[in-house]
């Protein structure tokens, strides 16, 4: 699983920045490394911006995986230069921004948005191949997600607005009840585009979503 | 209308319906015109539901101006802009209101809309609203509890018998079939050949079907239908046809080729009806019933 996300414009950035002159900046040696939004090379990009712009940059670091532990033992590695800084800016997905927020208290600033869980399709191609939603059905529909690969997150079969096999909102996609159906008849399983499936339910683990794998 | 759109279906006669596209503001009279126009000479009149994403007048608002000046309403629902607990009450407000015909639709995507940035909620589906329906007559709603008086709907759907590939879309029909679907009006058709086909496979079912006919009004807009509109194949031709028509006799050509359908379509007994769609020209559809013979 990898997060994917994409960088903010400049502009935004700077809007949240303004007030503060003296920045750390952090970045993730995982997804955001893989999809070129806060690797090594555009930490070092940032910090140049930054500096131009007149602000201070205290320090960086681009933590292997931010979204686990190792992110508070790189924030206390850099101790002083977070300490000299007023604010932190993150170039991580939104779960390393939170986890660098739980252990600091100066204002955590995302720059990037995180835009979905994917899969790497090809080189530099991401996939969103899951929405989470506590109901897998692809054990049915062959093996492609019917929530994610299909625009409306049709679970019931194809829209009308399908064609030539591509969807309505983007021809350059597939639709995802097309490719499902020439599946199954591969498998011998057709008998699955028929059946029923009732509404789905969306409180499957309500949110705020916590769960506890180890008992007391 | 003295005959419910149930009945007509029941009749065995061949059932003509048609659609109103209500505006976008307040100002309801070209609506209410065209509800006049058109209430006496078809057994049901369609109201849309934001049509492509395009936010509008509601269906319901429409249906109910049907209802006051003695016409058939269908009432279109798209499960695009409502959760469950909004689709089912609106269902109990409609039937109290005299509302008793539901065209249920999965709806257009959001981005191909005027509210681009919108959310599109899709809680339930085309055929999960079918099964709501149902579920609502027996007296129960769709969290279990039991209704203080009940509802009693026809129910219909869509199919788009040009689709490519058709056999997923075949699968769907039949799934709205099984959620107890009474009658399916279809996209637009304009290869009969083609369409007969697939009335081979409708028939196997005890559903009936309605022929969807969309006003051609120019040359232009039947290829930007073939190139932008899913599952529309204006056959090469009847382009031909309209790009032959004397300048300013397009529509007048339109109308000839759309009641020609219309009447082929009736003698043959290929399918139960037609809906007949002329999008923003309403005010013409007699004339195409008229050039259909009926």
């Amino acid at each position: 699983m990898k997060s994917i996300t994409k960088s903010k414009p400049f502009d935004e950035i700077k809007e949240c920045l303004e007030r503060f002159d003296r920045i750390f900046v952090i970045g993730c040696g995982t997804c955001a490394t893989m999809t070129r939004t806060g690797g090594i090379e555009e930490v070092a990009g940032m910090i140049g911006r930054l500096q131009e712009w007149g602000k201070i940059v205290t320090g960086s670091t681009v933590i292997a995986t931010s979204c686990d532990e190792m992110t508070g033992a790189a924030m206390a590695e850099n101790g002083q230069a977070i300490r000299d800084a007023n604010c932190i800016l993150v170039m991580s997905c939104a779960l390393g921004v939170q986890k660098t927020a739980q252990y600091i208290d100066q204002p955590v600033i995302p720059a990037l948005d995180t835009l979905f869980m994917g899969i790497e399709e090809g080189p530099g191609i991401f996939l969103e191949a899951c929405d989470q939603c506590g109901q897998c059905v692809l054990g049915e529909t062959a093996g492609i997600c019917p929530i994610t690969a299909c625009h409306k997150g049709l679970i019931n079969g194809p829209c009308g607005g399908t064609d030539n096999g591509k969807c309505e909102v983007d021809k350059e996609r597939d639709c995802a009840w097309t490719l499902i159906y020439q599946l199954l008849e591969k498998q011998g399983r057709l008998d699955l585009m028929k059946k029923y499936h009732p509404p789905k339910n969306f409180q499957v683990a309500p949110r705020p979503r916590l769960i506890r794998v180890i008992s007391d | 209308m003295a005959q419910s759109l149930r009945e007509a279906l029941d009749s065995g006669k061949f059932v003509i319906t048609s659609e109103i596209g209500p505006p976008k503001g307040t100002n309801i009279a070209r609506m209410l015109h065209h509800i006049d126009l058109l209430k006496d000479k078809v057994d049901a009149l369609n109201v849309t539901d934001h049509q492509s994403s395009v936010m509008r007048f509601p269906s319901i608002g429409g249906c109910l101006a049907i209802k006051e000046r003695g016409g058939e309403p269908i009432l279109q629902m798209t499960c695009r802009d409502r959760n469950r607990l909004a689709l089912q009450a609106e269902l109990l407000f409609a039937y109290t209101r005299g509302i008793r015909n539901i065209l249920c639709l999965t709806g257009d995507a959001v981005p191909v809309g005027d509210h681009k940035k919108a959310k599109g909620v899709f809680d339930l589906d085309s055929s999960q609203l079918l099964h709501t329906i149902r579920l609502m007559e027996s007296g129960k709603d769709l969290g279990g509890n039991d209704l203080d008086g009940v509802v009693e709907f026809c129910a219909g759907a869509i199919v788009t018998p040009e689709a490519k590939p058709i056999e997923p879309q075949l699968a769907r029909f039949e799934k709205k079939v099984e959620a107890g679907v009474e009658f399916f009006q279809t996209q637009a058709i304009y290869d009969l050949e083609n369409f007969a086909r697939f009335m081979e496979f409708a028939r196997q079912f005890r559903v009936k079907v309605l022929a969807g006919v969309i006003l051609l009004v120019s040359a232009r807009m039947a290829k930007y239908m073939n190139e932008n509109v899913p599952g529309v194949l204006v056959p090469q031709n009847l382009i031909d046809e309209l790009a032959g028509a004397p300048k300013g006799e397009a529509l007048t050509r339109g109308i000839e080729i759309a009641g020609r359908m219309i009447a082929a379509l009736k003698k043959d007994s290929i399918c139960d009806g037609v809906h007949v769609m002329a999008i923003g020209r309403e005010e013409v559809v007699p004339d195409i019933l008229a050039a259909a013979g009926l």
